[in-house]
């Protein structure tokens, strides 16, 4: 645990983005204890309040209380990363390892797959899906199995290059001689030395989820009575809300999601430093 | 006699670093004189490369650069960023350790030889400097289409070689060569010895070889000066000190070569080199040193003294 | 260097024809007949009558060839493709999808393409300084955290703060659209390119705020890694010029993975851009994708997508070309086998 504060103190981007996260969570989880999930749907309020005593963030145009949108859509978006950042990283583990590890023809399909799935730009791919299904009605979840579609090809692409790169490192070799079977190596040699990698590629994907999602709901393509971040930010366009001057409605949201890819950016690059130790800046 | 080409005096590299101050350099005397070779030898740690650094005042902070550097009476330490940036390469020239990735990867030979000679104030047009180039490769026994080529594309003998041609380019008069054959292989390794130590020389030039090789300083230097965890233990003429090592160190690095005839178990030195970092008084060798005398050793730092004529070690053994 | 540029052409093939290809599939996968629906919306919306509903729906199968066997609709379907034929706009019939992509397409274009040069050029040159041992620390601490914040934003989010403040508050811009309402589109007025050119700004600095500080901060570590290497410290030993160490040595080196960036990345520039002109009230490619969206005119949106992909393959195919020009080892490596 001490080598834990050891590695903040020496580390102070991972740190401050991990602080920043944990505030958003407990801001998310702790509020939801105070503000009822009711205030954050429709008509629930007077249209366009500015913040004050009854509503200390404000209210939108669609009647709805900011501080219950910003508590129960800070936790929805994070939730959609979650989930895809999640199902993206799972996927791109199994296929990362068994394609990196084992090679062969299996590793040259998936290389390709990968290769021309990632110059297609994600975006759009997701953008065709989900108005595919439009005729359903997306929630959370939906939404992020949605983005889970493009999320796994990032992790896949590194995660293999890693593994063929550890593959050749004697250990293996070791552990080979020693007749561990090829499963037994990944789960016991492997894994555990990836640990830290595998950690980043999470803050990684779960930060490309939300991207995404963040992407296509402000597109109007998401959840539309779900108070999520980026659908928050398309009422704020689809009701001109900068033409009437409704400053908390546009600063809110854009401080909350900010605040967010900040913490996972900084959280992916201090993590960085543990998994490639040659970019360790203060030896 | 002449005044000597570089005096080095007190010279003194600090870094200081959270965990102290660590002493890479601690007060080294050393003396070069015109168209002499000095072997600079001593483990990985013991503070040459870094000499060689402070002498082209390289030193990055948080390293701090003290003493007296001077080059033909003229103290390096105190001139300003533009002099001491002439007076390398035109003055002092080096022969960087890993050719292998000393030059420039995008540009061609041609160009990387010719800045060198621009940046220093040689004007010369296109063809005259091809010219000039052309006749340096030649010096160094590389043939002339080397120019358009690129670095990749050169054997790791071949960029040792282009690195000796640049150090030469302006006529300089002292050539550190930093351990310019380590990465080479040992054929390659002499071939390129006997080219810099031709050219040293036919242009007259200084020379301070840095290495770990006791058999190569026997074979291209003139003087030997022995370097143990940031200070001198001993310094003489080459010969000398071969046939009549007087620090326990230097004994123990020759009895460890190999030589035709010498028969039996061939001993290296137990322990590791010491740590730099505050560093404690008393001789630094004194926990591996098979002639230690106790209680003196670990308490008395011992002085560097001239024993014998051009001799000067630095140890309890000899006493004045 | 004939095998490098073959085999990039051939994945260049792949990559549109997988994105053309999951453009077929999926509607087909979900059941859905997107003439009908249209059919369906007009009918309840603008009183389009059941008959004429009809006629025009067995007009677009037979057109569309929606009556014939799938594999025989796939061909026909690639064939269109690859002639640029998307068909209808719907909504906006009788316009043809490939003529609304190009009237549109041809406002986005110019802005996207400055801005991109800027923020790359302006990018990569603030991060080398930044990086560059002879940096001040205290510029580094002060432009980092905000340049940080910067990069791991999507577009719009910055394009929003941009409206708010420098066109609402300020008024030092104009509030949306491609160019000034009073005027006609007019490629070869001058006031209106000026007019256009100031629609533009903030567009532009939107695509700038966020890819400059992306490429500077990676330049900057970049550098920093550069200037380790062994021939960043003989080029100080031979006593060269520190204006060209900069620029010949750690600039040039640290530049080529900032190019492959620029190429892997063009794709999300472009989408987040289009994402951002919805914001900005753009009359360009990205607000036709997104009311193609809103209205599910299938075919004006499948084929922008179709475009886009295209559009970004082959600059990445043409990036593809250029890298090795800039670096003589991969040449090498390719004409070794």
């Amino acid at each position: 645990m001490k080598g834990f504060w050891d590695y903040v103190k020496r580390n102070p981007s991972f740190g401050i983005g991990l602080m920043i996260l944990i505030g958003l969570l407990l801001f998310s989880g702790a509020g939801r204890l105070f503000v009822d999930k009711k205030l954050a749907y429709e008509q629930t309020a007077s249209l366009n309040v500015p913040p004050g005593k009854a509503h200390p963030f404000g209210t939108d145009s669609l009647g709805r209380d900011l501080l219950a949108i910003m508590i129960y859509g800070t936790g929805m978006t994070l939730q959609i990363g979650a989930i895809a950042g999640g199902i993206g990283l799972g996927v791109g583990i199994v296929l990362g390892f068994v394609a990196g590890y084992y090679g062969g023809l299996f590793d040259t399909i998936v290389t390709s797959v990968i290769d021309v799935y990632m110059t297609v730009p994600s975006f759009l791919v997701l953008i065709l899906i989900a108005t595919t299904f439009s005729h359903v009605t997306l929630g959370v979840t939906e939404m992020g199995l949605i983005v889970a579609f493009v999320s796994w090809a990032g992790s896949a692409r590194s995660i293999r290059a890693q593994v063929l790169t550890m593959r050749e490192r004697p250990f293996v070799m070791m552990a080979k001689l020693s007749g561990m079977g090829s499963f037994e190596i990944v789960m016991k040699e492997l894994v555990p030395n990836l640990l830290p990698f595998l950690v980043m590629s999470l803050s990684q994907a779960v930060y490309g989820g939300i991207m995404s999602s963040l992407g296509l709901e402000a597109l109007g393509i998401g959840s539309r009575r779900q108070p999520t971040m980026g659908m928050t930010l398309f009422y704020v366009n689809y009701y001109s809300a900068f033409l009437l001057g409704l400053w908390w409605w546009i600063l809110e949201p854009v401080a909350v999601i900010a605040l967010t890819l900040t913490s996972l950016v900084l959280i992916s690059m201090g993590l960085d430093e543990i998994a490639n130790p040659r970019r360790r800046r203060k030896v | 006699m002449s005044t000597p080409l570089i005096e080095i005096k007190d010279l003194r590299t600090y870094f200081y670093v959270k965990a102290g101050t660590v002493k890479a350099v601690d007060g080294v005397n050393l003396i070069l004189e015109r168209g002499v070779k000095l072997g600079l030898v001593g483990e990985s740690g013991s503070g040459k490369t870094t000499m060689a650094l402070a002498i082209l005042r390289m030193i990055k902070p948080p390293g701090t650069v003290e003493g007296q550097i001077l080059l033909d009476g003229v103290d390096l330490i105190k001139l300003s960023g533009e002099e001491m940036r002439k007076t390398r390469l035109g003055q002092i020239a080096m022969i960087p350790q890993g050719a292998m990735n000393s030059l420039n990867p995008v540009a061609r030979i041609r160009a990387t030889m010719a800045e060198g000679m621009i940046d220093h104030g040689i004007r010369l047009s296109k063809e005259e400097m091809n010219k000039r180039i052309a006749n340096l490769l030649e010096i160094v026994e590389l043939p002339a289409k080397v120019a358009k080529m690129y670095p990749h594309e050169l054997s790791g003998g071949m960029k040792q070689r282009v690195t000796v041609a640049i150090a030469i380019s302006l006529r300089p008069k002292v050539l550190i060569a930093d351990e310019p054959t380590s990465a080479l292989d040992v054929v390659i390794q002499r071939q390129v010895m006997e080219t810099v130590t031709r050219l040293v020389k036919e242009l007259d030039l200084s020379m301070i070889l840095i290495g770990h090789d006791m058999g190569l300083m026997a074979q291209s230097v003139d003087k030997l000066a022995v370097m143990y965890a940031g200070k001198l233990a001993e310094t003489g003429d080459i010969r000398d000190m071969f046939s009549d090592p007087l620090h326990p160190y230097t004994q123990a690095l020759i009895s460890s070569l190999p030589a035709l005839g010498k028969r039996g178990v061939f001993h290296g030195l137990p322990g590791i080199p010491p740590s730099v970092i505050n560093p404690p008084i008393g001789c630094l060798f004194c926990s591996r040193c098979p002639k230690v005398i106790p209680s003196v050793c670990a308490e008395q730092t011992p002085v560097l003294r001239e024993v014998k004529p051009g001799r000067w070690v630095s140890c309890h053994l000899y006493k004045e | 260097m004939r095998k490098y540029v073959i085999r990039r052409v051939f994945f260049l093939f792949m990559v549109i024809w997988t994105a053309a290809s999951i453009n077929f599939i999926l509607p087909h996968l979900t059941g859905r007949d997107p003439v009908k629906e249209m059919m369906g919306q007009r009918i309840a919306s603008q009183g389009l009558k059941q008959e004429d509903a009809m006629i025009l729906i067995n007009q677009y199968h037979s057109m569309l060839g929606l009556d014939k066997p799938l594999v025989q609709q796939y061909f026909t379907y690639i064939g269109n493709c690859l002639r640029l034929n998307f068909g209808y706009s719907i909504p906006n019939y009788p316009r043809t999808v490939m003529n609304m992509i190009i009237s549109r397409g041809r406002l986005s274009l110019p802005f996207l393409a400055v801005a991109i040069f800027i923020a790359f050029v302006g990018g990569v040159l603030l991060g080398a300084f930044m990086g560059w041992n002879k940096c001040p620390h205290w510029l580094n601490n002060l432009l980092v955290p905000p340049m940080l914040a910067f990069a791991s934003v999507p577009q719009f989010l910055v394009a929003l703060i941009l409206i708010y403040f420098v066109a609402f508050r300020w008024r030092l811009a104009p509030m949306g659209g491609a160019f000034p309402r009073t005027m006609v589109e007019d490629w070869s007025s001058v006031k209106f390119l000026l007019g256009y050119a100031k629609h533009a700004v903030l567009p532009i600095l939107t695509v700038v705020l966020v890819e400059a500080s992306g490429w500077a901060l990676s330049m900057r570590a970049m550098m920093v890694t550069v200037e380790g290497e062994d021939y960043a410290t003989f080029a100080e030993a031979r006593g060269l010029k520190s204006g060209r160490i900069f620029f010949r040595y750690l600039v040039r080196n640290a530049l080529l993975p900032s190019l492959t960036g620029l190429a892997l990345r063009l794709g999300f520039i472009i989408t987040g851009a289009a994402v951002a002109e919805n914001y900005f009230n753009y009359n360009g490619i990205g607000q036709t994708l997104g009311a193609a969206i809103g209205n599910f005119d299938y075919f004006l949106l499948y084929g922008i997508v179709i475009i886009m992909v295209m559009s970004i393959a082959l600059a990445t195919f043409v990036m593809d070309l250029i890298y090795p020009l800039l670096d003589p080892r991969i040449t090498y490596r390719a004409q070794r086998g």
